[in-house]
């Protein structure tokens, strides 16, 4: 390591203490005194509660209290909230039921929350949970969203009639059907994007601490913005106000959206802090993950694609019903709306567009923004339909692509969205020749010698990132803005602190950020520090997700880096008695530009805090902040083809080759960008191969609630990727970067379904294709 | 987990001694670990027969292995007498979990187990195996019972297995994609005239032998006589992984797989 700036494909920082275990995680905090928690949850899907006796667990070894709803109500703890109001289309706004943190007369869902039990050791603590009675009176449940919407089926909350939360449009629906009566052809398809467990490695966890001495909390949580838990736990759930509560988000083990949201545990921790006097430790067992952790996707759509004489696309008209499970997770209203509906222009130039969602609600964990988050939705819808039309018009998918591609920018869609920058054509080209398209057939034909079926599929992905401008989603329902913060800390001896409002739980910004600052003033990377996760330490940032630390979050350390550099400057060309508009950075020297006038980086910072020679009226000090707001999403995109071999007699598909051509824009660390592709495409391929969450719909139960049962992508379920990158720089942030850390999970499922389909002759196929539902599909096909 | 009494047996008689009550054995703990640390199993006591000397150990006579109960899956995998004499059987158990499990997890563990989707009960019920316990010599056939039933009373230890290695064998699954336990797996045997064919992780009581594929391969032993073969689906199991149908058909794949292997 040494100087590493912009483009470097520098080693990770961190990797060092997580791959020798010495990370420090949630779990590893210890606080003096601290105890241990378990919740009582519910085994049911749908019941009242008819009633709580907690004596026997009180009275169990160690236990200190067990704590119930009824009590957290009546200390006037809020419920949970959804962050972002959206109004169907009949003007009426979103119908949100109650959440509370505990359940108090009734759980909608296996694993509602119902009680806490706080004893000396977890064990203890467990034992005691089992102990609490908890008397139901069990309810019809339902599972599945279309199941939930029809007439008699059982109701989760008086807010919601039919369990309907919200019923939406986006476009227009008359230019889009008259546009559809009139197409040549029109591909219709129903299409089920199934539901998925996000399985981060790291358990969600939570350590409150109540400090009597100082009235004040603090909460260790798994959080990926710290700020906003801080923010949304004081201002709706009361739980202490912002100055009287800490957020610390230590080393974070994977997010993938699921720690975006406050969820009840952390809330109780720090409630049952103060009510015990007990700081109150809890960590999630995978099980509690697989029933709690807010599940994604889970999408039923009708969809028609309508194209002209000629080939082109004339109208899309989609019709969603999204399941939104038992209660309104933080974000779940803009995942299925705002995040979804708006790229479904994907990288074509349709002229007419409507969708239509309907939310609901059903007896099934919260389903919130994963990895993607309604834009994988979107994509496979797309993608799907656009591979399906070209196999009617008997047309070849890409030369149907190419014809259809949007080309010049700025482009306005019919869905909000105005795409910025790119190039989809030169992504698909890459990805062609990566993959020799051209020599598929004989790969096909070799295939069939050996009584393999080989298929290849592509799908040419867009995405919007780097959300957003705060005023464009305040005016579309968010609660709050979605800008980013920085500063910029130079010591006395040059070395330099970033505090960023981004929050690494993977992501590498130890690397990256610093790369920004190395490259810049010429230090070595490892003399640059970044700061996030603790309220106490950085200014209130709004967090990592939506692919937005790069986008936004860079950005805003570019704006303080100029700051400092601006004044690093003007004290060396005070130091060297010239132009301060001279003076040039090199190699951590600032230079007066064609003499050999020089001053080392490290003296003009301790100028800056000595501050015996500073220019006149200059406060001493180098040390800058920015806040910097998007002027749009930015829009990365990219062609990912996949080919794959099915065993007819057993129906399992191996992916042969999976090849990415992304465009994000400028890349600030490729090797990072690549493990970002990597780590997305296995879990794009997890979804359309392996991954489902599945309710027993008799029982309500989850069934699929371990490894035993859930299929996690391994290592030897995948090939290797060839992954590679074209490039049209973002126009509209300072770095000219797109972001990266969603485009894996977005395109590689319908490349992988397609590719599926081409196979074995079937396009009747659901996610996740197991061998089983590709061997009956090929049965079924060889019937007709 | 439950808190629970850990005790270390010495030997198969001090194992014995100790097992009263709710008491478990624990023979590597692949299976007892989790589904104590799940709170699925609350035993009192847990008697380790990990370090008992006497449990340890292969030999192979001839064509008569025998394979301590103790005997890691790592271990059989590994073994070159074993090898060089029933190949199909290091293949199964190189195969059975992974790493962690195949050097923790015992044979001796796996039948008394008898989890229906294991790979070693079928092996087993194909050899014509001979499980011996400290009190008796219980034939394959007698042995697994049901689904996670076996012909053990209460306190009996499986101490070795004994077979006869056959002229060919060959095991093939079709792992269940989550958990990667036999989804359906068929080892088929050749043992002078007679044919034996077992299946596991397919039927709704357990490992069995499938008298189709036998039948069929009894005339020919090549994966081809079993083309016209139907297998009838009553008695597999269906759950959201497999259905009975498709389970029957495994169970006719991985068979002309496994004759595949036993020739190959």
């Amino acid at each position: 390591m040494g100087i590493e700036g912009i483009g470097a494909r520098v080693a990770r920082k961190e990797d060092k203490r997580f791959i020798t275990g010495a990370g420090r995680y949630v779990d590893d905090m210890v606080v003096p005194g601290m105890k241990h928690a378990a919740f009582v949850r519910s085994p049911h899907p749908h019941a009242e509660i008819t009633g709580i006796d907690v004596s026997k667990a009180k009275a169990m070894p160690g236990v200190i209290g067990v704590l119930a709803g009824k009590e957290l109500k009546a200390d006037g703890i809020g419920n949970l909230i959804c962050g972002w109001m959206i109004h169907s289309k009949d003007g009426t706004p979103m119908k949100m039921g109650a959440w509370s943190p505990l359940a108090v007369d009734r759980v909608r869902y296996v694993g509602d929350a119902v009680a806490i039990v706080v004893a000396e050791t977890k064990g203890q603590a467990r034992d005691a949970a089992e102990a609490v009675a908890v008397s139901y009176k069990e309810l019809p449940a339902v599972t599945d969203a279309a199941e939930a919407l029809k007439k008699g089926a059982p109701q989760l909350h008086p807010e919601a009639e039919g369990n309907l939360i919200f019923d939406w449009e986006l476009g227009d629906g008359k230019a889009t059907d008259a546009a559809m009566a009139g197409a040549a052809h029109v591909t219709k398809m129903h299409i089920l994007n199934n539901r998925l467990v996000p399985n981060a490695m790291e358990p969600r966890a939570a350590l409150g601490h109540y400090d009597k001495a100082e009235d004040h909390y603090t909460c260790w949580t798994t959080s990926q913005n710290p700020h906003v838990a801080r923010l949304v736990m004081s201002a709706f759930y009361n739980v202490a106000p912002e100055n009287k509560l800490r957020v610390i988000a230590p080393d974070v083990g994977g997010g993938f959206g699921s720690k975006i949201y406050i969820y009840p545990e952390e809330i109780v921790c720090l409630w049952a802090s103060k009510k015990t006097g007990v700081p109150v430790k809890w960590v999630a067992d995978r099980t509690e993950s697989f029933l709690c952790d807010a599940h994604g996707r889970d999408h039923i759509t009708e969809v028609q694609l309508g194209f002209d004489a000629d080939n082109r696309m004339v109208a899309l008209k989609v019709d969603t019903i999204a399941n939104l499970g038992a209660y309104m997770s933080l974000f779940s209203s803009c995942v299925p709306t705002y995040l979804y509906a708006t790229l479904l222009s994907g990288q074509y130039a349709i002229p007419a567009i409507h969708a239509n969602v309907r939310t609901v609600y059903t007896n099934t964990a919260p389903v919130d923004a994963y990895r993607g988050a309604g834009r994988p939705e979107a994509t496979y819808l797309i993608e799907r339909i656009v591979e399906t039309a070209a196999r009617e018009l008997n047309v070849s998918p890409a030369e149907l692509r190419r014809k259809n591609f949007i080309r010049s920018f700025p482009y306005q869609t019919p869905v909000i969205m105005n795409y910025d920058a790119g190039d989809y054509e030169a992504s698909l080209d890459a990805a062609m020749k990566a993959v020799d398209y051209a020599g598929f057939g004989k790969r096909r034909e070799d295939a069939k010698k050996r009584g393999k079926l080989r298929g290849i599929g592509m799908a040419n992905y867009i995405e919007a990132c780097g959300i957003a401008p705060s005023a464009a989603v305040g005016s579309l329902g968010a609660g709050v803005g979605l800008w980013e913060s920085a500063e910029v800390r130079v010591n006395a001896v040059g070395t330099i602190e970033i505090l960023t409002g981004s929050h690494s739980h993977g992501q590498g910004h130890e690397t990256t950020f610093a790369q920004l600052a190395s490259g810049r003033f010429g230090i070595p990377i490892e003399q640059v520090s970044i700061v996030h996760g603790d309220t106490d330490k950085v200014q209130m940032g709004m967090g990592t997700y939506g692919s937005r630390s790069g986008a936004v979050g860079m950005s805003a350390i570019v704006k303080a880096l100029d700051k400092v550099e601006a004044k690093a400057k003007k004290i060396a060309a005070h130091l060297m008695e010239a132009d301060e508009g001279d003076i040039v950075i090199e190699n951590g020297t600032l230079k007066v530009a064609g003499t050999d006038k020089n001053v080392p980086w490290f003296q003009v910072a301790l100028a800056a805090y000595t501050a015996h020679n500073l220019p006149a009226g200059m406060e001493p000090g180098l040390k800058e902040g920015a806040f910097y707001d998007p002027a749009n999403f930015t829009f990365p995109a990219g062609c990912y083809i996949c080919e794959v071999e099915v065993d007819p007699d057993t129906g399992r598909t191996e992916v042969i080759q999976f090849v990415a051509a992304d465009d994000f824009g400028n890349i600030i660390n490729p090797m990072i960008v690549e493990g970002q592709v990597h780590g997305g495409v296995a879990q794009g391929i997890g979804q359309a191969l392996l991954e489902g969450a599945h309710y027993d719909p008799a029982s309500g139960q989850l069934m699929t609630a371990s490894y035993m049962d859930y299929t996690m992508p391994r290592a030897d379920d995948l090939p290797s990727f060839k992954v590679s990158t074209t490039n049209t720089p973002c126009p509209n942030n300072p770095l000219g970067i797109k972001g990266c850390g969603e485009a894996g999970a977005i395109g590689s499922p319908p490349a992988v379904i397609n590719a599926i389909t081409d196979a074995i002759g079937n396009n009747d196929l659901t996610m996740p294709a197991t061998p089983q539902k590709v061997w009956a599909a090929i049965r079924a096909a060889t019937k007709h | 987990m439950y808190s629970v009494n850990y005790h270390r047996a010495t030997s198969v008689a001090d194992a014995a001694s100790k097992a009263k009550g709710e008491a478990k054995y624990l023979a590597g703990g692949m299976t007892l670990i989790p589904t104590m640390k799940q709170r699925l199993a609350q035993p009192g006591d847990v008697i380790d027969l990990m370090h008992i000397g006497e449990l340890k150990g292969i030999k192979v006579e001839g064509k008569v292995v025998t394979i301590g109960a103790g005997t890691t899956h790592a271990e059989v995998a590994a073994s070159a007498a074993i090898k060089a004499v029933c190949p199909a059987l290091c293949h199964l158990a190189s195969h059975i979990g992974d790493p962690h499990v195949r050097h923790r997890g015992t044979i001796g563990g796996s039948i008394a187990n008898n989890d229906p989707a294991a790979d070693y009960p079928a092996a087993m019920l194909a050899l014509d195996a001979t499980i011996a316990t400290n009190k008796r010599k219980i034939p394959a056939g007698d042995f697994f019972t049901g689904l996670f039933e076996t012909a053990l009373e209460e306190g009996e230890i499986v101490t070795a297995v004994t077979f006869v290695a056959p002229d060919k064998a060959g095991y093939e699954k079709f792992p269940n994609p989550a958990s990667r336990y036999a989804m359906t797996g068929v080892f088929v045997v050749l043992d002078g005239g007679s044919v034996r064919a077992a299946v596991t992780g397919a039927g709704e009581t357990g490992v069995f032998r499938s008298v189709e594929i036998e039948n069929a391969l009894a005339g020919k032993f090549e994966a081809s006589a079993l083309d016209a073969v139907t297998v009838p689906a009553d008695g597999l199991m269906s759950d959201m992984h497999a259905s009975a149908d498709y389970r029957a058909n495994l169970v006719k794949v991985m068979a002309k797989r496994a004759v595949g292997r036993a020739k190959g």
